[in-house]
């Protein structure tokens, strides 16, 4: 078995505040908000009416398909996902295969909860209203949940393992972490990591029948999402894709990529419901254990960790995080590293939060900041006893960062953890 | 309505689902939709749906297995049209 170093050369980004990398960028480091108000929401009686979708006109959307796709496409996790993954490729400095062969060495994992639950409903209402051969050929391609991955192999011709993966509200990191695998053991020379998750009421319900989202903020919707706040009632739901481009350092080296940053390692794991754990609550155990075995599997100290790009949700939980994370790296308040959550910006992404909080954390690296916490003025004192307020910035803070690791957590009790190093030409 | 009226509206409505743009141009009673115009064959229903659409009929599961070529939806369609009519 080969044993590759695995380098990010490529980064695409459909996200609440920003659908480019360097208006996305600009977004994170000022703090600026993608969550709006949602009339739709409203209309329809949510209790939460806020909420985070990127913002695409139909001139953006006409350069990833064809006309005869946009006449019958009804899946916002497939648009997003798209872009950010045909704009990773493009960024990356490759070029979509010749029409003849498959590019072999290239393939994809790229993740989705649901796709296109909007064309789902609108197929159920036509099969129910006796009207079954009106669905045409394109009810398939977009509700099966690996349309995503499906079109983006089409694409750019991708010849190598296509899969969609879907691990709840861990889907983003995980894709990360199986597109790592697959180019480290040398059976693919890169691969397309990423996620994405559909926009809407029918998506968004659920979320909202569980009362797991906010309610108290549908008047100051850039208020709503409050990670580690005091004031820290619920998540606001979000949506969107995010995209890297994985490779063998190797082939980057050899074609002269541009490199972001090495993915140094990560681990995935569950709590198996049992102790803390449930369907919808993490054990706490399974977290850290998950978060300790990233490291080690990284081969690095927990003490060279220089930021944490947290889950946090803006829910009750996020002092539990914090704690996990202080237990798991064995930190004192002191010498925490800095953290910060990008769900105070974006929501929580579902599906995509993962792939798009990856992104955010690549830019940070390469580019030397770490992003503001924004909405946590009122530091939750379950979490400032735990650590020392100055780790939270809530600032943009532009310095040279070297380590930084993310982790998701999602319904089923699963869990996932990457670390990302900066890369120096050596 | 005649068989060049019906050709042109055929014309009209494959101008998505084709990249062989001579072919079309070129479109006669003898053109294959897959062989010549090289239509994707899960698109053929969608084809379908759109001549109902334009035409106002209704195309049975047995007629719309049989239309491949141009000469054969044109019959297809002038049935249809012709029952419609009666």
């Amino acid at each position: 078995m080969n044993n590759n170093r695995v380098v990010i050369t490529g980064l695409g980004i459909c996200a609440p505040n920003g659908t480019t990398i360097p208006d996305f960028t600009e977004a994170i480091k000022n703090g600026s908000s993608g969550i709006t108000h949602q009339p739709d929401l409203e209309a329809l009686g949510f209790s939460c009416q806020i909420a985070a979708k990127p913002s695409l006109n139909e001139d953006r959307i006409a350069q990833y398909f064809t006309p005869l796709e946009l006449r019958n496409l009804n899946s916002s996790g497939i648009i997003y996902g798209v872009i950010a993954a045909l704009d990773a490729w493009k960024d990356a400095g490759l070029e979509k295969s010749n029409d003849d062969e498959p590019d072999w060495e290239s393939g994809t994992v790229f993740g989705t909860g649901t796709s296109g639950i909007d064309k789902f409903r609108w197929a159920i209402n036509k099969i129910d209203e006796l009207e079954i051969r009106k669905l045409g050929s394109s009810v398939v391609v977009q509700t099966m949940a690996s349309g995503v991955s499906a079109f983006i192999c089409g694409k750019l011709g991708l010849g190598n393992r296509v899969i969609t993966n879907s691990a709840a509200c861990a889907t983003g990191t995980e894709s990360i972490l199986l597109a790592y695998e697959r180019v480290k053991s040398g059976q693919a020379k890169r691969m397309l990591a990423g996620s994405t998750s559909d926009s809407g009421p029918y998506i968004w319900g659920g979320f909202d029948a569980m009362k797991v989202c906010t309610f108290k903020h549908n008047n100051e919707p850039e208020k709503g999402s409050r990670p580690m706040s005091l004031t820290a009632s619920g998540f606001v739901p979000g949506s969107g894709a995010g995209a890297l481009v994985l490779e063998s350092l190797n082939s980057a080296l050899a074609r002269n990529a541009k490199i972001y940053a090495e993915v140094l390692g990560g681990d995935a794991n569950s709590g198996g419901q049992r102790g803390l754990g449930t369907m919808t609550a993490p054990n706490p155990l399974a977290v850290q254990r998950c978060i300790k075995q990233a490291i080690e599997n990284s081969r690095v100290g927990a003490d060279e960790i220089d930021v944490i790009n947290g889950h946090l949700t803006a829910t009750s939980k996020d002092a539990l995080e914090v704690e996990n994370w202080k237990k798991a790296l064995g930190s004192s308040a002191d010498n925490f590293p800095y953290i910060n959550s990008l769900k105070g910006m974006v929501g929580h992404c579902i599906s995509a939060a993962g792939s798009i909080e990856s992104v955010a954390s690549i830019l940070e690296l390469h580019n030397g900041f770490i992003f503001p916490n924004v909405n946590c003025e009122d530091l939750n004192p379950e979490i400032s006893s735990l650590i020392n307020a100055k780790c939270i910035p809530q600032k943009l803070i532009e310095k040279p960062i070297n380590i930084l690791i993310k982790a998701s957590f999602g319904f089923g009790d699963i869990n996932a953890c990457v670390i990302f190093k900066k890369y120096k030409n050596d | 309505m005649t068989e060049q009226h019906i050709i042109d509206e055929l014309k009209t409505i494959i101008i998505p689902y084709t990249e062989e743009k001579s072919a079309l141009e070129n479109i006669g009673a003898h053109t294959d939709f897959i062989k010549d115009l090289k239509i994707n064959s899960a698109n053929l229903v969608d084809i379908v749906l759109d001549i109902e659409e334009k035409f106002n009929i209704t195309i049975d599961n047995d007629s719309m297995a049989k239309m491949l070529t141009v000469k054969a939806t044109i019959d297809v369609i002038e049935n249809k049209l012709q029952a419609n009519a009666g």
